[in-house]
């Protein structure tokens, strides 16, 4: 794995590394395990305090994070027979967003999520995670077909925000995100969206109208990054700390606030410390999800949905 | 230029000795000088260049709206203050202000009018009010706005101005978003029209939405209208825009808006697609509807 250390976790990564090396020593021998035992302990002791301590920010920085799992990282732990589809059938394959159907314990699912990359190269593939109106006509393509043959959608959420380019603007991105939002409204199917990483506003949430919603534990979900609030609000993007903690965008507040329906726990140190038992804790919740409204009528996932999101707002009547 | 139904805005003896023909304004098109009375009468439309200038939701009544009339719905809601949020200024503050300059409760309004004589319900954002951005208020409003014409089976026109969602209501204004168009999708069902009129500007959290969905959509002569506004879009891709970028032109051009309407027109043309679209529905012998809102 690429080594990517924020500040903050560099005391957390050293004993990890201490880890390794041990670990490697008692598999030859066993005289290491006590030692390996007690590193590992205090290990994950140290991860669970500075991450009981994160402020916002910090949480934005572990959403962000290089090598936090990725919606690709997710399917290859717990999708089998995974088909990637691809191509809005208008324009182009937007790499921003990855879809396709597989097999979820049994079931088969159809699946769209937005898909960073590693490194200069791939990046640039995936346009940071930055879907362009293709994306979105591709993601509406797949709602469409998900409700034609009764499959459940899981979407993963994993973006800085829909692409702001000369081209995107051209070919409707605003079109391609309402369009979304309105195909979302109305599958006849089971939808369960799970922000892993970054929810940047709307092109987030047009993979987000979900009849459940869930976060990571180190997720975030935000009308606008902390950065660009900041710039807005004071023409300092540097105060991007006080935008994240006004802004209320860690998973806690997204449940209080009844935007989100359940946070996933991630392993000590953050999902990117451990992609197999994160994606293992996320495959669980998924599919306690994906059973609970299994037993739902077409017509009552459509209302369900409704008055999910009907609910949502605050105001003086 | 001729009005239909041309409905001067009524000024009292006491604001002609303060405001008055006294007070002169540029025209921000060609830079003629006009007094603020003439442009109030023409609608805020320059009478030598035809720049259209904003026109506030009062306007916007008066030369749409038969008498001017608007039968208010849902006018009693105003914002809380979910996150608390203080910029500097706390938004409760922001809030106050923004009801005090521009005599709304918040920066959309709707209700039920007509338009030559055929029932509408009608929506106008209110862009003095915090730039006609969208929070849970807003969002509210737009949704019950569809909810109700669904129940009346009235057809929707709804006018947009807006910077997108609110920053200072956070997530919830995001939210809003998927709200307003789980209740547009709604609406559809009962098969009548949704007229989109894009305003000067239309961004962000309200163009993703509901706004280029519209059955037909319309925009107004130089109105700025995108998803990203053209300060970040050149930020991004560090290159200057185009002359003409995100203008109704351009949005005519790449086949988002069916046609550009300026204000002198506005009412005859959206009439007569009221008529087209809703022709069948009222040329249609009467028996028990089966299109019922769900
Ligand atoms: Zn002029």
């Amino acid at each position: 794995m690429a080594t990517f250390v924020l500040p903050f976790e560099k005391p957390i990564v050293d004993l990890v590394d201490k880890v390794r090396e041990l670990r490697a020593l008692a598999a030859k021998d066993s005289r290491f395990e006590p030692e390996l035992r007690r590193l590992e302990e205090k290990a994950g002791q140290l991860a669970r305090e500075i991450f009981q301590h994160l402020t916002p920010i910090q949480k934005v920085q572990i959403s962000r994070h290089a090598n936090r799992p990725y919606t690709l990282d997710y399917i290859r732990r717990f999708i089998t027979d995974w088909i990637e589809l691809k191509g809005d059938r208008r324009f182009a394959d937007d790499g921003a967003i990855v879809s396709g159907v597989g097999t979820f314990r049994g079931r088969s699912v159809v699946i769209v999520g937005h898909q960073k990359g590693r490194g200069t190269k791939e990046n640039m593939k995936r346009n940071f995670g930055m879907p362009q109106p293709e994306g979105y006509r591709k993601a509406i393509r797949m709602y469409e077909m998900a409700d034609r043959f009764q499959l459940p959608i899981l979407t993963f959420i994993d973006t800085p925000g829909a692409y702001p380019g000369i081209g995107a603007e051209e070919r409707g991105q605003s079109e391609a995100i309402g369009a979304a939002l309105a195909a979302m409204a109305r599958a006849t199917v089971p939808i369960i969206a799970t922000i892993i990483g970054e929810g940047g506003s709307g092109g987030a949430l047009a993979l987000g109208v979900a009849n459940k919603v869930l976060v990571l534990e180190y997720g975030c979900y935000s009308v606008i990054s902390p950065e660009g609030c900041a710039a807005i609000l004071w023409k300092d993007g540097s105060r991007a700390d006080e935008a994240a903690t006004q802004l209320k965008i860690t998973a806690p507040d997204l449940v209080q606030l009844g935007v989100v329906d359940e946070i996933v726990s991630e392993p000590a140190g953050g999902a990117h410390q451990d992609h197999d038992e994160a994606a293992s804790r996320l495959e669980n919740v998924l599919w306690q999800s994906l059973l609970a409204l299994e037993g739902k009528s077409r017509e009552e996932l459509v209302d369900d949905r409704y008055r999910r999101f009907r609910a949502l707002g605050a105001f003086v009547a | 230029m001729a009005w239909p139904e041309k409905t001067l805005p009524s000024t009292d003896a006491s604001e002609k000795k303060t405001i008055g023909a006294g007070v002169f304004r540029r025209c921000d098109g060609c830079g003629t000088t006009l007094t603020a009375g003439e442009l109030a009468a023409n609608f805020e439309v320059c009478a030598s260049c035809g720049h259209h200038h904003r026109l506030d939701a009062d306007g916007w009544r008066r030369l749409l709206l038969d008498d001017g009339a608007l039968d208010p719905w849902d006018d009693h809601l105003s914002p809380s203050d979910p996150l608390q949020f203080s910029d500097g200024r706390p938004y409760r503050e922001r809030v106050a202000g923004a009801q005090k300059k521009s005599r709304s409760h918040e920066a959309i309004e709707t209700g039920r009018a007509a338009m030559n004589g055929q029932a509408i319900a009608y929506g106008a954002f209110v862009f003095s009010f915090m730039g006609g951005s969208m929070g849970s208020v807003v969002g509210e409003k737009v949704t019950r706005l569809f909810e109700r014409a669904a129940k009346d089976r009235l057809p929707v026109v709804l006018l947009q101005a807006s910077g997108g969602a609110r920053m200072q209501e956070g997530i919830l204004s995001l939210m809003q978003m998927a709200k307003s168009v789980s209740a547009l999708e709604r609406f559809r069902k009962v098969h009548m029209p949704f007229l989109s009129v894009l305003l000067n500007p239309t961004t962000g959290g309200v163009a993703a939405s509901f706004a280029f969905l519209g059955d037909v959509n319309i925009a107004e002569p130089g109105a700025l209208i995108g998803f990203a506004g053209p300060r970040v879009i050149e930020s991004t891709i560090r290159q200057t825009l185009p002359p003409g970028f995100q203008r109704p032109e351009f949005l005519v051009e790449h086949g988002m808006v069916d046609l550009i309407v300026p204000r002198s027109e506005m009412k005859n043309r959206i009439c007569t697609l009221l008529k087209h679209l809703t022709h069948a529905e009222a040329t249609r012998p009467a028996r028990p509807s089966r299109r019922t809102a769900s």
